[in-house]
């Protein structure tokens, strides 16, 4: 079956709603644990640590949630909410392919791989 | 100041900030990294990284319902992506090499130009449609709703609305915001695309363009959890709760009052760059 633009458009917009609504429960459930249980002075914010303080990596941050480590928690649902955009980039790939449009399934290609590029590259 | 009070302060600006990101028509982004900066005193890596994280979740928070009226053209968003991301990239890399300091003047630049803008009356000039045979190759036209029918548009000057496209992309990856109005200006001033279908489209893309960057910045340690929750939480509902005053109310003052704060924002921001307080 044929695939209007249309109607990829409004998978897209569904998609998208869909993703950032699970994001956002999940970094406010984070939120919440993380406020309940951290009654101390706000970390220094105001001078930059560089890397070492955050963020490791997608097996970290799902490893922690396991464990309800608000942190992770929270860095859980930011991670689904950056996966929101890529998986409309995915959508776009197959939906192109699908309606049989090589070229703009390759220009959606190309998006998709500059988005891994900025995932998967150690700096 | 504990940690449930900071965050609910932040929490109360970023809805404001959201607020007022979608009056203007600007996103959240350029307001909520000046007041973090300058009120809260927040180091700007880490204001930065929080707002680019509230400009994913808006861009793709108001998705739905743009997508639904038909003005967002998916071929032409995608191919302009291939621009913003790579920029974005560039932008995100830029911001270790780049003096804080340098970083406030430039947004306190696309502030000024942000709050122009805003302000400048859109007409409505629909030329009639002479595509390039690039535009054409790339399939780069379509129709929107005017009244009961159908217009057809298609793209101009391609190649240049691609080269901005990339410097959208690099201030995007460089300021955490979602350049909107630069993305708005590749498409209705030099693609001339109807400004319905630049607005939406540019909306579609930011979130995308958005994305990029953020790899650079998880890896980088820009983006710290405890200041990022309140900011997207806060920003998210903020624009949505703009965008549907929007709908109900005639907004032209308020626009003209909002494009001077963030005028004032942006003259801030370049004083404290050239002083050296950022």
């Amino acid at each position: 079956m044929a695939l209007s633009d249309q109607r990829l458009e409004i998978a897209m917009g569904h998609m998208l709603r869909i993703g950032v609504t699970v994001a956002a429960l999940v970094v406010l459930a984070g939120g919440i644990l993380y406020l309940s249980q951290y009654h101390g002075p706000i970390p220094d914010y105001r001078h930059f640590h560089g890397a070492a303080a955050t963020y490791e990596s997608v097996s970290a941050v799902v490893a922690g949630t396991l464990r309800f480590n608000s942190r992770s928690l929270i860095e859980f649902g930011l991670l689904l909410l950056i996966a929101t955009p890529i998986g409309r980039v995915v959508f776009g790939v197959v939906g192109f392919a699908r309606q049989k449009d090589w070229l703009y399934a390759a220009v959606s290609a190309v998006v998709l791989g500059v988005l891994l590029f900025s995932f998967f590259t150690k700096r | 100041m504990n940690a449930l009070l900071f965050s609910s302060l932040v929490l109360i600006t970023s809805i404001l900030a959201g607020f007022l990101g979608a009056l203007t028509g600007l996103g959240g982004g350029v307001v909520i990294v000046p007041v973090l900066a300058l009120i809260f005193r927040i180091d700007l890596h880490y204001a930065i990284g929080a707002s680019l994280v509230s400009v994913i979740a808006t861009s793709s928070g108001a998705a739905a319902s743009y997508v639904r009226d038909g003005y967002s053209n998916i071929r032409i968003g995608m191919f302009l992506e291939v621009a913003t991301t790579t920029g974005a990239l560039l932008g995100a890399w830029l911001v270790a090499k780049v003096a804080p300091s340098s970083i406030a003047v430039i947004f306190g630049i696309v502030l000024l130009y942000s709050a122009w803008s805003s302000l400048r009356k859109h007409a409505e000039t629909l030329n009639k449609p002479h595509a390039g045979s690039l535009s054409a190759k790339l399939k780069m036209s379509g129709s929107y709703p005017v009244g009961k029918g159908r217009e057809e548009y298609v793209a101009e000057n391609v190649p240049a609305g691609f080269g901005i496209m990339f410097v959208a992309g690099t201030l995007s990856g460089l300021l955490g915001i979602g350049s909107g109005a630069v993305k708005v200006l590749a498409m209705d001033q030099v693609m001339k695309l109807p400004f319905k279908v630049s607005t939406t489209t540019s909306n579609f893309m930011i979130g995308v363009t958005a994305a990029a960057s953020a790899g650079v910045y998880l890896s980088r340690g820009y983006i710290l959890p405890g200041l990022a929750m309140p900011v997207m939480l806060g920003v998210l509902a903020g624009s949505l709760a703009g965008s549907r005053v929007l709908i109900h109310a005639r907004v032209k003052t308020l626009r003209a009052v909002f494009a001077l704060v963030i005028a004032a924002l942006g003259v801030q921001m370049i004083l404290s760059g050239v002083t050296g307080r950022l």
